[in-house]
């Protein structure tokens, strides 16, 4: 094996993040971001999800067959979404009204198929279920970075601690409205990915086409 | 492959190509057997905290619509303010027929005996049941203060449950929230936007000849401002949704005949 066990955990934080250089998961980054609290859960449970899918899918890797790969890895991510819905429904009622959709749809995150499908089919459990975790945290890494910014300035506190007085409340803080809204997580995952790719230029994809310099007659 | 004979049935299963037609269908029963059992077994032993939960969240809704909620209080202990009644829809009067702090009119609403279907059902319901459990607020001399009345009706992807709490005029609306939805979020999922539901404080339901005018539209319709309800921007169907439930559950169908005797004075 190429990877230390230690790169497996720490590659996605930065060097390898799913939503700065894969692009995946960028649908359920825009929605639960506006607030810290919403966004934490979010981690935790797509961290949850695809380090026991990883897991399970590897164990199972070499008695899978190929005609019916993707079902499998479906059914074995559903039923650990549905686990995990039901946990905060019982556990964590108010987050998972906010969350519940969301939640479901951790089904279709390509973060999780992307791992299971590029990742536990190829490697054993124990580094499986690492990569899983990694994933989940620079996910989740990605989740907060956003998540400060926009419920900082959007709406004046962070985990719902308020930091800057609003206005509405008698302080002097005007919110940034679009902040709270999911196309400014566009913008800010968008600056984010400008600035990781600045700091790491490797990550730079390369041009897919080239500008020809015509002379001029 | 000549040691598979030592290693017994599993050890030749497990060597067996996973393409074959025997191993695919075995792999998926096992698979969906296994993850049936877990997600199944999840589900009923979550349960009694999933009804506890929904359960404080109604009373929770009920103190919110009725604006005693403070953040931090105990729930079950402030909901000892309400005072719980069936209404019987009919004559619009309270029966002592059932325990009101026990029974459930969304069940009812299935039980044929206590039920109707409805013939013109603009809010989409199938069936009503005949009783419904209100809530009284009443002020330290026993008179009536405010009326919380349960509502519903299907807005664009779900039925939408909620509450509608009116003064004990019958006429001025004092909140209206909803406890549980599937609409779509950011759009048809803003009737809970505490700015959308500010609009509803002080609506009146009746003109001043008594006819229902209470509108949830686009634009203010012939009836005045005190009977419009600006409706969701991008969401014109749930907003629909809660015009008709709004309408069907204020009109001769729903509490209509309990608002007229409530603006008697009859309680």
């Amino acid at each position: 094996m190429s990877q230390t066990k230690r790169e497996m955990l720490l590659d996605p934080l930065v060097d390898n993040n799913p939503i700065t250089l894969q692009v995946l998961g960028v649908c359920s980054a825009l929605a639960v971001t506006s607030s810290l609290q919403v966004a934490f859960v979010m981690t935790l449970a797509v961290t949850f999800v695809t380090a026991f899918a990883s897991m399970f899918i590897s164990i199972l890797r070499n008695q899978i067959p190929g005609s019916i790969r993707i079902i499998v890895q479906m059914v074995i991510i559903a039923s650990l979404v549905i686990l995990v819905d039901q946990v905060l429904k019982a556990y964590a009622f108010e987050i998972s009204k906010t969350l519940s959709v969301f939640v479901g749809l951790i089904i279709t995150n390509c973060i999780v198929m992307g791992r299971a499908e590029a990742f536990a089919m190829k490697n054993p459990p124990v580094a499986s279920f690492i990569d899983g975790i990694g994933n989940g945290l620079g996910y989740g890494l990605i989740l907060m970075l956003v998540g400060v910014i926009r419920e900082l300035f959007g709406s004046g506190s962070l985990f719902g601690i308020t930091i800057l007085e609003t206005v509405n409340n008698g302080g002097w803080y005007v919110p940034n409205g679009l902040l709270l809204l999911p196309p400014s997580a566009f913008f800010v995952i968008g600056l984010l990915i400008w600035g990781f790719r600045t700091w790491k230029p490797n990550q730079v994809e390369e041009r897919e086409y080239k500008i020809q310099s015509v002379e001029a007659h | 492959m000549a040691d598979t004979q030592s290693k017994g049935l599993i050890g030749r299963f497990l060597a067996a190509s996973p393409d074959s037609v025997g191993k695919t269908v075995f792999i998926a029963v096992a698979v969906c057997l296994v993850a049936s059992m877990i997600v199944s077994t999840a589900a009923v032993s979550l349960r009694p905290v999933q009804e506890a939960n929904k359960k404080r969240d109604k009373q929770l809704n009920v103190l919110q619509v009725a604006g005693l909620y403070e953040p931090g209080q105990n729930v079950a202990e402030a909901f000892a303010a309400f005072e719980p009644q069936v209404l019987d829809l009919e004559t619009g009067e309270f029966t002592d027929q059932f325990d009101a702090a026990s029974f459930d009119d969304l069940a009812a609403a299935q039980d044929p005996e206590l039920s109707r279907e409805l013939d013109n059902d603009p809010a989409g319901i199938g069936r009503q049941s005949r009783y419904k459990t209100v809530y009284l607020l009443r002020e330290e001399n026993g008179d009536v203060d405010k009326v919380i009345l349960p509502i519903r009706g299907y807005g664009l992807w779900s039925t939408l449950y909620g509450f509608i709490a009116v003064e004990e005029n019958g006429n001025d609306i004092f909140g209206l929230q909803f406890y549980q939805h599937g609409e779509t979020p950011g759009l048809g999922a803003e009737v809970d936007n505490p700015r959308w539901k500010a609009q509803w404080q002080d609506k009146k339901l009746h003109d001043d000849s008594g006819e229902l005018q209470i509108t949830v539209a686009k634009t203010q319709g012939p009836a005045g401002p005190e009977h419009h309800i600006d409706a969701l921007a991008g969401a014109t169907l749930t907003s629909v949704g809660v015009d008709n439930l709004v309408k069907f559950w204020m009109g001769e169908e729903g509490y209509g005949p309990f608002l007229k005797s409530l603006q008697a004075g009859e309680f």
